[in-house]
């Protein structure tokens, strides 16, 4: 996958699933606070990013992965 | 000994969503009954089943609120909602004061296979998602409703089988006469899904009489072939009689007397004894004689012996005395750990407008509903004071005794 389409479809599916506008989620932005995750909408999140690119989160790097940026490198390396 | 009175009613049943639309489905005669296709896809030997809708919550509850809740603590919230609106209740009492809750459930089906399929598909707990405990747990409704409402009293959940509504209004009102609480929310609550039944269907307890699906529960007829299963939730607000009356609540009704007792017998087949003294028990605690008793709601769930030996137990104990006895779950089906508290609700919407509504597919008494006086078509009557008797497997029996205000 492109890293742009990887971008675009990363943006898509948290802010449906997280329910937020997706015009709020810029690279540079904490997913956390961006995304009003606690520690158990946390877990859902890595469900989520497992379930719609196939790639699990272990919690030593969920900790390294603060931004958008950073998960979309994260993602554009494994997916 | 304090008195305890009803303040506020909510219901979300197949026979409507809301007070109102139940009472006319009352009225009316309204079966919720249908066939379910995918059931008889799944190997069920009966695809019948009560139909009712689960809530759209989203733009009402928060994402995180909504994941965390399955079925039946989602028609809860709306039971609850209409409930704490017709009480008069909002949000800033509650925040002010230590109002309990005690609610009837006693599965979580769905989600709890949910979760063991995607472990055993996935082999990684993280895939069955954050709401999956939370919605799994027996005290899933408790817990939810809880947390949504910011309660601060008792938080319980009663799990007495399909007796578990009527015990969780039953010991809200011992609470309430002990000085132990000024309010409690009380219900039941029952998830509608293929999960939760499959294996009861698989005991040969379920009506089979698919042709008709409206026909299908007919709790004392003679023909009657087993039980429908159903579902939903229905909330009361019990409170104080003082604390309602300081507060300027509309009290609706009262709480008389609660009885019960364990049959100590047989998992599954009820017998006489056992209700027989649930029922005596309320009637002595409500301090009322036989002849008061306007109406009785019956556990009747359309099974052989079940309906037979509570029409026994309800004759032991009332005579010859003329009380309309009528099962609502001919309407609803068997709305289990939800049924003690719905059928409270159905009875006072009954005894609030003038009628007793009809035991649907009453056809042919058989010999012990023969002693009783069952009314197969609406009757137009004035009662003041009901009787609504609630049994489940293991033996355990609640009977409520409620008087009209």
């Amino acid at each position: 996958m492109e890293k742009q389409e990887l971008i675009k479809k990363v943006n898509s599916v948290l802010a449906e699933e997280f329910e937020v506008e997706e015009s709020i989620i810029t690279p540079d932005a904490n997913i956390k606070q961006t995304l009003e995750l606690d520690s158990l909408s946390l877990v859902d999140m890595v469900a989520l990013i497992e379930n719609e690119f196939g790639v699990k989160i272990p919690s030593a790097d969920l900790v390294k992965v603060q931004t958008f940026a950073a998960l979309y490198d994260y993602l554009a390396e494994r997916a | 000994m304090k008195r305890v009175v009803i303040t506020g009613m909510g219901i979300w049943s197949c026979l409507g969503k809301s007070l109102d639309e139940v009472r006319d489905s009352l009225y009316n005669g309204k079966s919720g009954i249908i066939l379910d296709p995918v059931r008889k896809e799944m190997g069920f030997r009966s695809g019948l089943t009560a139909k009712l809708d689960i809530p759209d919550l989203k733009g009402e509850l928060s994402r995180s609120q909504r994941a965390y809740m399955p079925e039946q603590a989602k028609y809860a919230y709306c039971a609850t909602i209409e409930a704490l609106r017709n009480a008069k209740i909002d949000q800033d009492y509650l925040d002010k004061h230590d109002v309990g809750l005690l609610y009837g459930n006693d599965s979580s089906a769905d989600p709890t296979v949910r979760a063991v399929d995607t472990m055993r598909e996935k082999h990684d707990t993280t895939l069955c998602g954050s709401g999956a405990i939370f919605q799994s747990m027996n005290s899933t409704v408790t817990m939810n409703l809880g947390t949504i409402f910011h309660l601060r009293g008792i938080n319980l959940t009663v799990s007495g089988a399909c007796a578990s509504g009527a015990h969780a209004i039953g010991l809200g009102a011992l609470l309430i006469q002990t000085g132990l609480q000024d309010m409690i929310v009380c219900g039941g609550a029952q998830e509608v899904n293929p999960f939760s039944i499959g294996s009861f269907d698989g005991i040969s307890a379920f009506s089979t009489r698919e042709d008709a699906p409206e026909k299908a529960s007919r709790p004392f007829d003679r023909d009657r072939d087993g039980l429908v299963p159903g579902g939903g939730a229905a909330t009361i607000i019990i409170e104080e009689y003082e604390h309602a009356i300081k507060r300027g609540a509309p009290i609706i009704a009262e709480i008389l007397g609660y009885g019960f007792s364990a049959n100590g017998d047989h998992i599954s087949s009820p017998n006489v004894e056992g209700p027989s003294k649930s029922l005596r028990m309320a009637i002595e605690r409500a301090g009322i004689g036989i002849n008061e008793i306007g109406y009785i709601n019956a556990h009747a769930t359309s099974t052989h012996v079940g309906d037979t030996n509570e029409a026994k137990a309800i004759f032991n104990v009332i005579g010859d005395a003329k009380i309309e006895v009528t099962s609502t779950k001919s309407q609803t089906g068997h709305e289990m750990w939800m049924a003690g508290a719905s059928e409270v609700i159905y009875s006072m919407l009954m005894m609030k407008n003038n009628f007793i509504a009809a035991n649907l597919n009453f056809e042919n008494p058989d010999e012990d509903s023969a002693k009783l006086l069952i009314p197969a078509k609406r009757i137009e009557k004035h009662f003041d004071t009901f009787l609504s008797n609630s049994f489940g497997f293991g033996g355990t029996n609640a009977t409520l005794i409620v008087r009209n205000m």
